[in-house]
């Protein structure tokens, strides 16, 4: 027994190891970042790993004046398009949950396993379509494909079937016909206030899927004045700021900022809403 | 209800027409599309008009000859293979870690919170950040490993091969395997624990009961984060991008990124990415019917061919009669 107890001991103590190595990994890149922002290129040469900040995050932000990384630009965009998507998507998606939870209809059954059915296909290899598509109808440099597309949300409309199902109880549904209320009204004042928890979890996915994706933004917006974030942050790729560490350091961190931010206020639900999208029962 | 004549069955499908309209238009139709431009000699900047080619499948057939679009496949398997396998291990590792009763781990909270962490990252942010760390001939990276005495000379992981590669499956990893955790750990969450308390009782091992109860018990969740790895995993776009765009010698040009190149990088050549975009669409859909496969309703199936089956014998025997 005591040497189980032992052994016990030694395992938990290289857990506890291998567990806060990988959390300073998980930092550590983020940390380095930050830290350089403040930091000149000239310090940054001399020894790139500094856990002190400096003060040369005003003289780093002076460089982006009159280039075209343009930080807040980038994140209006982003926020306009990652925004209007959220919305589309959590009451649409809500809507067609609905639809397939409240009603029996003959189609029913067919329209769900179709969902099922197109879940997981994605937006990337129908880019060229899509392009050819926005093109014709003049839609490119414009913020609306990034946020349409998103009322057709399936893998959010099956979590919201399987949310609905486990909570609405159909004598709501009835009690409010009987009330008088017709069935749109019923959907937006009664149902859409059950569903609130889901939506806050759907919600801030969507979000950050939306903030983060970079190829059909890339294809469809050249006019920089409708660069979303993740495009923005491809120009410091470029030769323009190859030898200005600091200013790169800088702009990465004012990208990551907002979203550390949400990480962090709604890191719980985050948490919570990764393990439920792996439940499917 | 009935009695006053109202048919909420068309609420049904009133209430999705939003969702098929905008399936129809921004999904269905683009698919379509896109399949149609694979047959066609659709290629220049600003052109729209296009012709059939006199030999349909001319574009497949050029773009499954193309040795750096095959070269790009194998770098796509190459990465993700590179990336998930370890992936895969470290998770199942940290879950059984996190579930076993017996070790107790204190703050898994706050190390779930922090190792899913770079998961919400915006993927081109980082591609870039990693680009910067691993910088030559000075680069927080270098710097580290020459502290700690790993290595003598800086490396010049962006000009080598296999360096190049192991970062971006590195970056990638990095990026997924806190996630799978989360989502295996919720699969573990998910058995049955009387199972684990009768082998406690019979005075199993922790080993014994992670492989004989845990892992045979996690088998669909397991294919789950499998298949949608391998989905993901195709369409690897952002980070080989901006790590290195695709190079050194295109040592990191992934299928997507091939096609992304054949389409807006100068050469404009929609008809063949589209061609390749089918091939790759193929493979998903492969992939995806797996993954329905595993998702549908298990018990709801089975009644519904139960069902079947009582209708056909009742038919069966009105014949009979």
């Amino acid at each position: 027994m005591k040497s189980l107890k032992a052994s016990t001991n030694i395992t938990k103590t290289i857990i506890y190891v291998v567990c806060i190595f990988l959390a300073i990994l998980s930092v550590f890149p983020f940390l380095v970042m930050f830290i350089n922002a403040t930091r000149s290129t000239f310090q940054i040469q001399q020894d790139s790993v500094s856990l002190l900040p400096s003060k040369y995050l005003a003289s780093n932000w002076a460089v982006f004046k009159g280039k075209s990384f343009n930080p807040v630009v980038g994140f209006v965009n982003s926020m306009l398009s990652s925004g209007g998507a959220t919305l589309c998507a959590v009451y649409f998606s809500s809507l067609t949950a609905y639809a397939l939870v409240a009603y029996s209809w003959k189609l029913r059954q067919p329209f769900f396993t179709f969902i099922l059915a197109v879940l997981m296909i994605p937006a990337q290899v129908t880019g060229i379509g899509f392009y050819q598509f926005m093109y014709r109808i003049g839609w490119t440099n414009s913020l609306l494909p990034l946020i349409f597309p998103a009322i057709a949300s399936p893998s959010m409309v099956f979590f919201m079937r399987q949310y609905l199902m486990a909570t609405l109880s159909l004598d709501i549904v009835n009690s409010a016909r009987i009330d008088g209320a017709g069935e749109f009204y019923t959907f937006n004042r009664i149902i859409l206030p059950i569903m609130k928890p889901a939506m806050a979890t759907q919600a801030i996915f969507t979000f950050v899927f939306s903030w983060n994706s970079l190829f059909i933004p890339l294809i469809l917006l050249t006019n920089s004045k409708k660069y979303t974030m993740p495009i923005m942050v491809s120009l410091l790729r470029g030769d323009i700021y190859k030898t200005e560490y600091g200013a790169v350091y800088l702009g990465l961190s004012l990208t990551v900022l907002p979203l550390f931010v949400i990480y962090f206020l709604l890191s719980k639900y985050i948490i919570a809403g990764v393990a439920l999208g792996a439940l499917k029962e | 209800m009935r009695n006053k004549g109202v048919n909420y069955a068309k609420y049904g499908y009133i209430f999705s027409i939003p969702f098929v309209l905008t399936f129809l238009i921004f999904s269905l139709y683009p698919t379509i599309f896109t399949a149609v431009i694979g047959f066609t000699d659709l290629r220049g900047m600003g052109r729209t008009e296009f012709n059939f080619l006199k030999q349909p499948f001319d574009n497949f057939v050029l773009i499954l000859n193309n040795p750096t679009f095959r070269k790009s496949l194998g770098t796509t398997a190459i990465i993700w293979l590179m990336n998930f396998i370890p992936q895969i291990l470290l998770s199942l590792l940290l879950t059984a870690w996190f579930t076993t009763r017996r070790f107790k781990i204190r703050g898994q909270g706050a190390f779930k919170v922090l190792l899913y962490m770079p998961n919400i990252i915006t993927a081109a942010t980082i591609a870039i950040l990693f680009n910067s760390l691993f910088g030559y001939p000075k680069g927080p990276v270098n710097d580290l490993f020459m502290r700690f005495g790993w290595l003598d000379a800086p490396a010049n992981f962006h000009m080598q091969k296999w360096t190049a590669r192991g970062v971006v499956a590195f970056i990638q990893f990095w990026m997924w395997y806190g996630n799978s955790m989360i989502v295996l750990i919720a699969g573990v969450l998910g058995i049955d624990p009387t199972l684990f308390e009768a082998a406690e009782i019979d005075g199993a091992t922790s080993t014994q009961i992670f492989f004989k109860i845990t892992l045979p018990r996690l088998k669909t969740i397991l294919l789950y984060v499998l298949i949608t790895s391998m989905i993901g995993g195709l369409q690897m776009f952002d980070i080989p991008r901006l790590f290195l765009w695709g190079g050194p010698d295109s040592a990191t040009l992934t299928a997507s990124l091939f096609i992304y190149n054949q389409a807006f990088s100068g050469s404009y050549l929609y008809n063949r990415a589209a061609a390749a975009s089918m091939i790759m669409f193929l493979i998903i859909v492969v992939l995806s019917a797996a993954l329905f496969h595993l998702m549908r309703d298990k018990d709801e199936a089975k009644f519904r061919k139960a069902e079947r089956l009582r209708i056909r014998n009742a038919k069966k025997q009105g014949e009979l009669v």
